[in-house]
């Protein structure tokens, strides 16, 4: 790569990159709320130095102008409390009720999609995988992150990491084994590596004995994971997010 | 680039760890460098997607390696700020603009914001570009190691598959993210064998389905 053809400027990208790698290593946590215990440590008791150099940028981006403070809000707001996986678990729990609706959603997810309220745009490149006794799909990026994140908010931390993205390509069976999924040596585990612009959504397989459950009680009890090809729907499932 | 980030198929990473009941965010900051991002992002003609995952390429791989998520976009963006001319090296260092310096005009204002969430913009292009692939093709992933961006894993060149599905015609990200114009060509969906990419230790009956542009295939 030429510095011509580098829209960053590679030196100074790095010069910066390296002065945040190691603000970072200061840091033992990175979610003071979930260790209580520790603010009583020298250094937790003041802001993390990457708190406060990321309130200086946004502060001074403000103080030009080119931020608006309440549109970050609603951001940040939109992805902590709207944009989540009860989306695609409404999704899915729509396809297992109706087969006219599963049949739709498969061969045209956009139209789909929208039928339940969401933007059309958002499925625009979105395929749907269906998951059988036959063939079990798992999603991956294993160059970034990309995710459906219209139906399924923003990606867990280990869907980012580097042993996920790492194995699922080349050990997706022990990968999933590692998820507590099993799958049948007769059946054929479909890896999808999002390299491109298409988004992939997995539709879980129904759990048996779920016949009597509603709608709203079927999409309580299908998991992110369960959209990603993580994991199964179980019946048992405690529903939720994770 | 072969870089740190084409990570299929390397070894000795770890277990994958997982949290229970993640929140979307793990600290405040981690939502503003998100919002931040978005927001600078939609700053036409400097920045495209493409460019911002480059960006995030170039980091070094052992800082790339330590680094969490959002640090990595966080370094980006400050190298962005100043890239724009929105703000100055010094400007950053200090937390204030420098007196006298004009004023702009906010990027997105909150009114704007939940349209901007919920439409995932599409790199779909409706250019009348010829497919050079069909559905059943065999086809082999070009032996290439272009030294900028390009989205075709390492752990695929030089391997055959078969088209599936030809998904229509997308901007290519090699040329787009170094602002070299959209190229726009036809993105197929190819099927892999699991044992042409790994050989016998994998099963016979997997596949890793990968969406392949023209510039990346050949025929088999």
């Amino acid at each position: 790569m030429s510095h011509s053809e580098d829209p960053v400027g590679r030196r100074d990208f790095l010069k910066t990159a390296a002065a945040g790698a190691a603000a970072f290593a200061a840091e033992t946590h990175q979610d003071d709320r979930d260790h209580p215990q520790d603010h009583d440590h020298d250094h937790q008791a003041v802001p993390s130095d990457l708190t406060l150099r990321v309130k200086a940028l946004e502060s001074l981006l403000v103080e030009k102008g080119l931020v608006d403070r309440t549109a970050l809000d609603l951001i940040v707001d939109a992805f902590e409390t709207k944009i989540g996986p009860r989306n695609g678990a409404r999704v899915v729990a729509r396809a297992w009720v109706d087969p006219a609706y599963k049949k739709r959603l498969l061969s045209n997810p956009a139209a789909a999609i929208a039928e339940l309220g969401f933007t059309s745009h958002q499925g625009e490149d979105m395929v749907v995988l269906e998951n059988g006794p036959k063939v079990h799909n798992l999603v991956v990026c294993t160059l970034c992150s990309c995710y459906p994140w219209p139906m399924l908010g923003l990606p867990p931390v280990w869907y980012k990491s580097a042993p996920y993205r790492s194995r699922a390509v080349i050990d997706p069976r022990g990968v999933l084994k590692e998820f507590g999924v099993e799958v049948d040596g007769d059946a054929e585990v479909r890896v999808w590596d999002s390299t491109a612009e298409i988004r992939y959504l997995v539709l879980p397989e129904r759990p048996a004995g779920s016949e009597h459950l509603s709608e709203e009680a079927l999409a309580a009890l299908v998991t992110r994971d369960s959209m990603i090809g993580t994991a199964k729907v179980a019946l048992a499932a405690r529903g939720g997010a994770g | 680039m072969n870089g740190i980030h084409d990570m299929g198929g390397m070894q000795g990473m770890g277990p994958i760890v997982r949290e229970q009941n993640e929140p979307t965010f793990h600290a405040g900051w981690e939502g503003r460098v998100y919002a931040l991002s978005r927001v600078l992002r939609t700053r036409g003609g400097l920045w495209n997607l493409d460019a911002f995952r480059h960006a995030i390429e170039t980091i070094a791989p052992a800082d790339y390696l330590r680094m969490t998520y959002y640090e990595r976009w966080f370094a980006w963006m400050l190298r962005t700020v100043v890239a724009a001319g929105d703000a100055s090296q010094a400007e950053i260092d200090a937390g204030i603009p420098t007196p006298g310096s004009p004023r702009k005009a906010p990027l997105i204002t909150a009114d704007a914001v939940p349209s901007m969430v919920a439409l995932r913009s599409s790199a779909r292009r409706d250019a009348p570009v010829a497919p050079r692939f069909k559905a059943g093709d065999q086809v082999r992933a070009r032996n290439m190691h272009p030294t900028g961006h390009t989205r075709l894993p390492r752990y695929v060149r030089g391997k055959s598959g078969r088209v599936v599905v030809d998904r229509g015609v997308f901007l290519f990200p090699d040329t787009n993210a170094h602002l070299k114009g959209e190229k726009p060509q036809h993105l197929y969906s190819v099927r892999f064998a699991a044992r042409e990419l790994w050989g016998e230790q994998a099963s016979a009956r997997d596949t890793v389905h990968l969406d392949m542009w023209d510039d990346y295939l050949e025929r088999a």
